[in-house]
């Protein structure tokens, strides 16, 4: 739909205004809404924050946009496809963060900061971050040790490796 | 039940108190979204996902260390009647979403109101801290805290790079939405609001009315709240969304100290009559209310009313709407009867005070 006044620019801001019982409608775009005053413009930034969710989405799923190589198109745990994602703009389960992510991300660096958490981390799970990085330093130095044959440190390496996947158990992923 | 104990029994304590600023500052407001591992968000839950839910978090909260930060009732709100659950959203503890969520939600709430957590929302848990006044600080340090002992009871869904993961990804990361309530007549009758709030809008927070349909503000009153929630530490989240209401007072109160100096005439006027048709009319609808209360709201904050008690424009935008009139009232009402109501309730609940008008 166009923008009723301009005529020119599609329609963006939808509205109903009643005065006195007299109900109007109002489809403007942006530039025009902004024109019609400052209450129209805070109509459009009320209206714009409720639909810009949806509006990104349906942008990432626009077939001009090349979908990364070998993402999934569904969560294998709750089994939500990303377009239904789109559709309803809510997630099925946690798994869809992972399962979704090569999408995500820019999606992310648009309707937030940054696609990377700086906040709080829970004392629990955040023993587990903390374990699995340690795992996965542990694991690139025993294939240094071997590599270079020094098999006492592996050993070494080998077995820190066991005590903690067993204290974690050894859970990958997420 | 007379009104005055009608107002002491079933008022959180967001509504009967006070606290810094609040001549502009409504409510400070903290919530938080966490979601288990494991078990689908509420949008793919069957029954025995939203039972397992509400059975974790109820035995949670049932624990000593949860107790001790705070005594949690938990009703689900299938137990609540309709009635019940909109006067819970009426008193800002539940969404109006979740009122209708009756197979599947449940709400825990403290005595006092401030604390409450809705389960079975949009995400498994949402934690709300409510304070009255400018406290922005405290009311995270308490919702942190609560937030802190259920976490040590239940397998929270956290990813080392998303941070806490939620059913929408405008809630990711941090899941915390602060948002305060403010008052700010003198910035709309001085015809800055817009300038102003379009101006925060441009910083990363987000501002909407309170009352009204979509685009309209009624009774001066604004939610400002922070719209990111990942790459940002909840401290810098805080922080921001109060420097900018810190802004937004000072506007507040350049304006109503212009409004006296250069408009008393007009202003006095103003809130004098908008006095005299809450103490007088025989019919009022919930705009119009909102309207008037924020006159006399200004009206006291200026010393143009006095007498009458500065939590009115809390208590009354509150017990006016439809689920609080019917309770009161003991029966339902079509909205024709809720304004004739509700002009009564407003008389009766400014006879509670010694009013002098200067
Ligand atoms: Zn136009
Ligand atoms: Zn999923």
């Amino acid at each position: 739909m166009l923008c009723q006044q301009c005529k020119q620019r599609p329609a963006t801001v939808h509205f109903t205004k009643i005065v006195s019982g007299e109900k109007s409608e109002y489809h403007l775009c942006e530039q025009c809404a902004q024109e019609k005053g400052d209450f129209f413009a805070k109509a459009a930034q009320a209206f714009n924050f409720n639909h810009l969710l949806s509006g990104l989405l349906n942008m990432e799923s626009s077939p001009g946009v090349p979908v990364p190589a070998g993402a999934p198109v569904r969560c294998e745990t709750c089994g939500m496809s990303y377009t239904e994602f789109t559709q309803i703009g809510r997630f099925g389960c946690p798994d869809c963060y992972d399962s979704f992510s090569a999408r995500l991300d820019p999606l992310l660096r648009r309707i937030q900061s940054s696609e990377t958490h700086t906040g709080k981390v829970p004392l629990r799970a955040g023993e587990q971050v903390h374990a699995r990085k340690r795992l996965q330093q542990l694991r690139q130095e025993l294939q240094r040790a071997v590599a270079l044959e020094q098999f006492e440190q592996a050993a070494k390496l080998r077995d820190e490796i066991r005590r903690l996947e067993s204290q974690f158990g050894g859970e990958e992923g997420r | 039940m007379s009104l005055g104990e009608f107002l002491q029994h079933g008022m959180s304590q967001w509504i009967r108190g006070g606290g810094p600023d609040d001549d502009i500052i409504v409510t400070s407001r903290i919530r938080i979204a966490r979601n288990l591992q494991d078990i689908p968000f509420p949008v793919l839950q069957t029954d025995s996902h939203a039972d397992e839910v509400i059975h974790l978090v109820q035995q949670a909260l049932s624990n000593k260390s949860v107790q001790q930060i705070g005594r949690f009732e938990f009703v689900r709100c299938s137990d609540l009647s309709a009635l019940d659950r909109y006067m819970l959203v009426e008193k800002h503890l539940m969404s109006r979403d979740l009122a209708e969520q009756v197979k599947h939600g449940a709400i825990a709430l403290t005595d006092d109101e401030v604390m409450s957590i809705m389960v079975n929302e949009e995400d498994h848990l949402r934690i709300q801290c409510i304070m009255p006044g400018f406290r922005l600080a405290e009311a995270w340090q308490q919702a942190n805290r609560v937030d802190d002992a259920l976490e040590s009871l239940l397998p929270y869904a956290f990813h080392e790079r998303y941070g806490y993961l939620t059913a929408c990804p405008t809630n990711v990361g941090t899941g915390i939405r602060a948002s305060v309530m403010m008052h700010l007549p003198g910035l709309v009758l001085t015809g800055q609001i817009h300038r102003m709030l379009s101006a925060v809008s441009q910083v990363g927070l987000t501002v909407r009315g309170i009352y009204g349909e979509g685009s309209e503000s009624v009774g001066n009153l604004f939610q400002v709240s922070n719209q990111i929630t990942l790459g940002e530490t909840e401290e810098e989240i805080i922080g921001n969304l109060s420097s900018i209401v810190h802004q937004l007072i000072e506007h507040e109160r350049a304006a109503r100290r212009a409004l006296l100096s250069q408009n008393r005439g007009d202003l006095e006027d103003r809130v004098c009559r908008s006095f005299g048709i809450l103490a007088y009319a025989r019919k009022m609808d919930s705009k119009e209310t909102l309207q008037r209360l924020s006159d006399v709201r200004l009206g006291i904050d200026l010393g143009i009313i006095r007498g009458v008690s500065a939590s009115i424009l809390k208590e009354l935008m509150v017990v006016t709407q439809p689920a609080f009139l019917q309770k009161y009232f003991r029966e339902e009402l079509t909205p024709g009867e809720r304004d004739i109501r509700r002009a009564a309730l407003i008389r009766e609940r400014l006879r509670l005070d010694d009013t002098e008008v200067h």
